[in-house]
C-alpha cells in the first residue's frame, strides 16, 4: 500500500518531500488500517484462498492438479449427492413458502385474530437450533415408536403401521422447512407492509373484490421479495449440515454437507472436499447475486412505502379462523409438537413410555453434567467461544465500520467488502477453508481453541459488521466534530460519545452472534479436536449414539441457555433483535 | 488587528473545484457571514477554517500564526475554537449539564469553576432551569440554546456557526436571529456564520461575504451590500431588483423607450460609455396617477400597468413603460391600487439605482 495518506487528504505535489511524508505514512491511523487489514486477510482472504488452491493440488507433491476433481466427481453416489443437495433444497424452500406467505399476509395485511401469536411461533422456530427440531421430529414421527405413528397404530388398529416417516426425503425436507420458514416469513411480511391500502383501493374501485386484489395486486407486488426469501431458503438448505446429518444419515440420504463430512473421515481427503465444495460455492454466490438484484429492484414497492393509509383487510369470520387455524398448525408442528417431545424425552427413563410420574427422572441431566467425560467440557467450550468469538467479531466490525464510515482510509471499502465476504460462503465450506489454511503446518492449530474460535469469527463476521455499521450510521459526525473543535482528540471523540452511544447496538450484535456461535455446527464439525467438542458437536456424537434420553438433555441444556441469551437481549434491546434483516 | 485571515484558499474534490481562490480577513471581535446558495463553497470554506478539512492551496491564519496549509494542518482539537453544527450535534448520552461543561472539562479547568460558568452560560441562554434534561426531552430551539451555551462558555476565539438556524420552524428562526446577535453584542467573539438566508445574515452581521460558485463576489456591511451591489449576482441575490440593459452616452443612460440622468446614478469607476447593466429595486420606483413633479433628480415616465398582485404588506405591480417592451417589478404600497391597463407614471429615484460593470 504505497499509496497510503492521510485522512481524505488529496496528494498535492508539494517541494516537501522524504521526512515529512514518511511520517505521514506511520501515523496511528494508517498502522491501524494495517492492523485490521493483516486480520481481515487472515481470517477470511487467507482460508479462502487456500481453499482454492489446496482443491488444484496434489496432496503429497503440491503440484498443480485436476486430479482431486475427478476424484470429488468421479462416482455416481458423489454426483447424486449434489443432486439431492438441489433437490432438497427446492423442496423445503417450496415448502417454507407455503407455511409462511399465508401466515405474513394475515399478519400484514388482514384482521385475523392472533397476529401477535403467529409473530412469536415465527420467532420461536427462529430461535431453536435446527437440529433441536430434528431431533423433536425423530422422537415424534421415527418409523413405528415415533408419537405420531403410536398414534397412528392406535387409531387404525395396526400395530406398527407408520403414518409419517422423518426417515425419508420429504420428511428430511420438512423438518429443515420447519426451521427456515421464518426467513420467508420476514422477507413477505416487510415487504407487504410497505404496500400501502390505496394500492388495494385502486383495485377495489374498479370492480375487483379482496382476493382478486390480493393474487393480482397484492401478492405480484411482494413476489421479487419473496423470491429473495425463496433464494435464501435454499442456500441455508444445501449449506445445512446438522439435520442432514441426523435425519440424512440414518435414512441414507446423502447430500452435498454429508458428503463432504465423510471426505473428512479417516483417511482425511480434505482436498478432495476442497474440490468437491466448490459446485456449493458458486451455486451460493450466483444465487446471492440473483437474490441482490431481485431485492434491488425497490421501485415496485419503495414507491408506495411513502404515506398512504394501511387499513387491515376485513376478512370474514370463516376465513378469519381458517387462517388462524393455518398459523397454530404451523405453531404445532414447528414449535410446540417437537419441543414437548424434547423436553419430554430429556426428563424420561425411556421416552417411549409416555407422560408419567414413574417415568420422570432427572437422570439424563445429571448424568451429562456429572458423569458424562466430555459435557460439560462441552458446555463450558461453547460458552468460552461463543464469548470470545463474539467479542472478536465485534471489535473487528466496528473498527472496521468506524474507518469505512468516518472515511478515514483509503480503500477502506475493500476492509468492508472482506469483512462481508463470509456472507456468501457458506459456513461447511469456510471450514474446509479454515481447515486447509491453518489445520497444518506451519501454524498447526488443528484441534485447538484457537482454531474454533477463528472460524466463528469468520463465519459471522458479516452479521457483526452490519450490525456495527448500522450502529455507525445513525451517529451523525457532527457529534464527534463537536468533540474535536471543544479541544478533544479522536480517541476522545470515541471514549466519550461513540461507544456511549452504540452501547446498544454492540451489545444486540454481541448477543446474536453469541448465539448463533452457540449453535453452530457446521463449521465446528470440521475443526473440532479430542478437547475442543462443543455442546453442538457432542449432540451430533449422541444422535450417533442412538441415545435419544441423552441427546434430549443435552438438547434442553442448550435450548435453556438460547432462551436465556435471547430473552436477555430482548429486554435489553427489543423484541425483535435477532429478526432484523441486514 | 486582524483576528483570523484566509488568503487565497482553495479545496477541490477530485475535479470539482468547492472553494475557489477565496481571501477575507476579520477584525477581532467581527461578526461575518458567510452567505450563498448551497453549492458555493460557504461550507466548505467554514470547515477549512475548522481544521475538519485541509486545504488544497492557500492558508488560514489566525493571530498571526499559520493554523491551515496544505501540507501543515493544526488538527481541531487545538485550534481554541469552537462551533455550531446544523444537526447542533449535541450529544444525547449527556445532560444539557454535562454537554455544556465538557470543554471547560477538556481545558481541565477545576470543578468549582466548571460549574460556575457552566451554570452562568446556561442562564444566559435562558437554559438554567433545564440542565439536568437530557437531550431528547428538549424541543429544537432549546436544543440550539444548548449548542450556543457549549460553544460560548469556552471563550473560543472564533466562534464557527454552520447554518445552524435551517433546521428550526420560521417563527423560532426569526427569534433565534436576534438571539444570536444579542450573544455576539454581549461576548464580542469573533464569529464567521454560515448561512444560505439573506434575512439571517443581515440580522446578525458586521459584515456579509456574498459567495458564489467557490469564490466570494462582495465583502460589506449589510447596508452597503443592498444598495451598492458590485456585482449582477450580489444584486441578484440579495433581495429582488429589475435588472436593465443600458447605454452610457455622456451624461445621458438610454434605455429602451426611455433615458435616465447618469450623473446621479453610481456606477463603477473608469466606466465612461458603453453598454451597462443597471440594478433598480422594486421599491426605488415609484407609481403615480399623474405626472409627478420633478426635483432630487428624480425622472418621471410614463407607463402602464400590466398585472397586480397583491401580498398584504405591500402590492407587486408588473408595468411596461410607454413605447418600450421592459417589464419592470415595482412594490407599493398597501393602500395604492392600480387596475391592470390602467395608465401611470413612474418615477425613478437615481439615488437608488446601481450601475453593473
Amino acid at each position: 500500500m504505497s499509496t497510503t495518506t492521510i485522512a481524505a487528504a488529496p496528494r498535492i505535489p508539494t517541494a516537501r518531500s522524504g521526512l515529512l511524508r514518511r511520517i505521514q505514512v506511520l501515523e496511528p491511523a494508517t498502522l491501524v488500517w494495517l492492523a485490521l487489514i493483516g486480520v481481515l486477510v487472515f481470517l477470511v482472504a487467507w482460508p479462502i484462498a487456500e481453499l482454492v488452491a489446496s482443491s488444484l493440488r496434489h496432496p503429497r507433491t503440491g503440484d498443480w492438479t485436476l486430479s482431486n476433481y475427478a476424484a470429488a466427481y468421479g462416482r455416481a453416489r458423489y454426483v447424486d449427492a449434489l443432486l439431492n443437495s438441489l433437490a432438497l433444497g427446492a423442496l423445503s424452500a417450496l415448502i417454507c413458502a407455503v407455511l409462511a406467505v399465508p401466515m405474513a399476509w394475515a399478519c400484514s395485511r388482514t384482521d385475523m385474530p392472533g397476529r401477535g401469536f403467529a409473530w412469536f411461533t415465527v420467532l420461536a422456530a427462529f430461535i431453536i437450533p435446527p437440529y433441536l427440531g430434528a431431533v423433536g421430529w425423530i422422537l415424534l414421527a421415527g418409523p413405528n415408536s415415533g408419537w405420531i405413528n403410536q398414534g397412528w397404530s392406535f387409531v387404525t388398529g395396526t400395530p406398527d403401521s407408520t403414518l409419517f416417516n422423518v426417515y425419508t426425503f420429504t420428511g428430511l425436507a420438512l423438518v429443515i422447512a420447519l426451521h427456515s420458514y421464518p426467513f420467508i416469513f420476514i422477507f413477505a411480511k416487510s415487504a407487504l407492509d410497505l404496500v400501502n391500502s390505496e394500492m388495494e383501493d385502486a383495485a377495489n374501485i374498479l370492480g375487483a373484490g379482496t382476493w382478486a386484489t390480493t393474487w393480482k395486486v397484492t401478492l405480484p407486488l411482494v413476489w421479487p421479495t419473496i423470491l429473495a426469501g425463496i433464494i435464501l431458503v435454499f442456500l441455508e438448505t444445501i449449506a445445512l449440515f446438522g439435520t442432514p446429518a441426523i435425519i440424512g444419515i440414518p435414512a441414507r440420504i446423502n447430500v452435498v454437507t454429508t458428503q463432504l463430512w465423510q471426505f473428512f473421515e479417516a483417511p482425511v481427503r480434505a482436498e478432495v472436499a476442497a474440490a468437491y465444495a466448490m459446485p456449493l460455492l458458486l451455486i451460493t454466490l450466483m444465487l446471492i447475486g440473483i437474490q441482490r438484484l431481485l431485492l434491488s429492484r425497490k421501485s415496485y414497492v419503495s414507491q408506495t412505502g411513502k404515506g398512504g393509509e394501511r387499513r387491515p383487510i376485513r376478512l370474514g369470520p370463516f376465513w378469519r379462523w381458517a387462517l388462524f387455524g393455518w398459523c397454530a398448525f404451523v405453531c404445532l408442528l414447528s414449535v410446540v409438537a417437537p419441543m414437548i417431545a424434547l423436553v419430554q424425552a430429556s426428563f424420561a427413563k425411556a421416552w417411549g413410555r409416555g407422560f408419567s410420574f414413574d417415568n420422570l427422572t432427572l437422570k439424563n441431566y445429571t448424568f451429562l453434567l456429572f458423569e458424562h467425560d466430555a459435557a460439560w467440557g462441552a458446555v463450558v467450550n461453547t460458552f468460552a467461544y461463543s464469548a470470545t468469538s463474539a467479542t472478536i467479531a465485534m471489535i473487528l466490525a466496528l473498527a472496521i465500520a468506524y474507518v469505512v464510515k468516518r472515511n478515514l482510509m483509503p480503500f477502506g471499502m475493500a476492509l468492508a467488502f472482506l469483512c462481508m465476504a463470509p456472507f456468501v460462503i457458506p459456513g461447511i465450506v469456510m471450514a474446509i477453508g479454515f481447515y486447509a489454511a491453518y489445520a497444518g503446518p506451519p501454524l498447526t492449530l488443528y484441534g485447538t481453541a484457537a482454531l474454533m474460535v477463528f472460524a466463528f469469527t469468520t463465519r459471522f463476521l458479516p452479521i457483526a459488521y452490519a450490525n456495527g455499521a448500522a450502529g455507525m450510521q445513525m451517529i451523525h459526525p457532527e457529534m464527534e466534530e463537536a468533540v474535536r473543535i471543544l479541544g478533544g482528540g479522536r480517541l476522545t471523540a470515541i471514549r466519550r460519545v461513540v461507544a456511549p452511544l452504540l452501547k446498544k447496538a454492540l451489545l444486540g450484535g454481541w448477543l446474536l452472534v453469541f448465539i448463533l456461535a452457540t449453535r453452530e455446527l457446521s463449521a465446528a464439525i470440521f475443526l473440532v479436536g479430542p478437547e475442543t467438542r462443543t455442546i453442538s458437536v457432542l449432540l451430533y456424537d449422541l444422535s450417533e449414539e442412538g441415545n435419544l434420553e441423552s441427546l434430549s438433555a443435552l438438547g434442553g441444556i442448550l435450548l435453556v441457555i438460547t432462551l436465556l441469551f435471547v430473552g436477555a437481549g430482548m429486554r435489553l434491546i427489543g423484541r425483535d433483535f435477532m429478526l432484523r434483516r441486514h | 488587528m486582524s483576528k483570523l485571515v484566509l488568503r487565497n484558499l482553495h479545496r477541490s474534490f477530485g475535479s470539482v473545484a468547492a472553494v475557489d481562490g477565496v481571501d477575507l480577513t476579520l477584525a477581532e471581535g467581527e461578526f461575518v457571514s458567510l452567505l450563498g446558495p448551497s453549492g458555493c463553497g460557504k461550507t466548505t470554506t467554514l470547515r477549512m477554517i475548522a481544521g475538519f478539512i485541509p486545504p488544497s492551496e492557500g492558508s488560514i491564519e489566525m493571530d498571526g500564526e499559520v493554523l491551515s496549509a496544505p501540507d501543515a494542518v493544526t488538527p481541531p482539537e487545538r485550534r481554541r475554537m469552537s462551533m455550531i453544527f446544523q444537526s447542533y450535534a449535541i450529544w444525547p448520552n449527556m445532560t444539557v449539564e454535562q454537554n455544556v461543561a465538557f470543554g471547560l472539562k477538556l481545558r481541565k479547568l477545576p470543578e468549582a469553576e466548571v460549574r460556575r460558568r457552566t451554570g452562568e452560560i446556561l442562564e444566559v441562554v435562558q437554559m438554567g432551569h433545564l440542565g439536568s434534561r437530557y437531550p431528547g426531552e428538549l424541543s429544537g430551539g432549546q436544543q440550539q440554546r444548548v449548542a450556543l451555551a457549549r460553544a460560548i462558555v469556552v471563550k473560543p476565539s472564533v466562534l464557527l456557526l454552520d447554518e445552524p438556524l435551517s433546521n428550526l420552524d420560521a417563527n423560532l428562526r426569526e427569534e433565534m436571529r436576534f438571539e444570536i446577535r444579542r450573544l455576539h453584542d454581549e461576548f464580542r467573539i469573533t464569529t464567521v456564520y454560515v448561512t444560505h438566508d439573506q434575512a439571517e445574515a443581515m440580522v446578525t452581521s458586521d459584515r456579509i461575504a456574498v459567495m458564489n460558485a467557490g469564490r466570494i463576489e462582495q465583502v460589506d456591511d449589510p447596508f452597503a451590500l443592498y444598495n451598492r451591489p458590485r456585482t449582477r449576482f450580489v444584486a441578484g441575490f440579495i433581495g429582488r431588483t429589475n435588472f436593465l440593459e443600458a447605454r452610457l452616452a455622456g451624461d445621458r443612460l438610454d434605455l429602451d423607450g426611455f433615458a435616465l440622468p447618469a450623473g446621479l446614478i453610481d456606477r463603477p469607476a473608469g466606466l465612461n460609455g458603453g453598454p451597462v447593466v443597471l440594478s433598480v429595486r422594486p421599491q426605488s420606483i415609484t407609481l403615480h396617477r399623474s405626472a409627478p413633479p420633478g426635483g432630487d433628480g428624480g425622472v418621471a415616465v410614463a407607463a402602464q400597468v400590466l398585472e397586480c398582485a397583491y401580498l398584504g404588506e405591500h402590492w407587486d405591480y408588473v408595468v411596461v413603460p410607454q413605447g418600450s417592451d421592459t417589464r419592470l417589478r415595482v412594490t407599493a404600497g398597501p393602500t395604492q391600487r392600480h387596475q391592470p391597463g390602467e395608465a401611470v407614471w413612474l418615477r425613478f429615484d437615481p439615488a437608488q439605482i446601481v450601475a453593473i460593470g
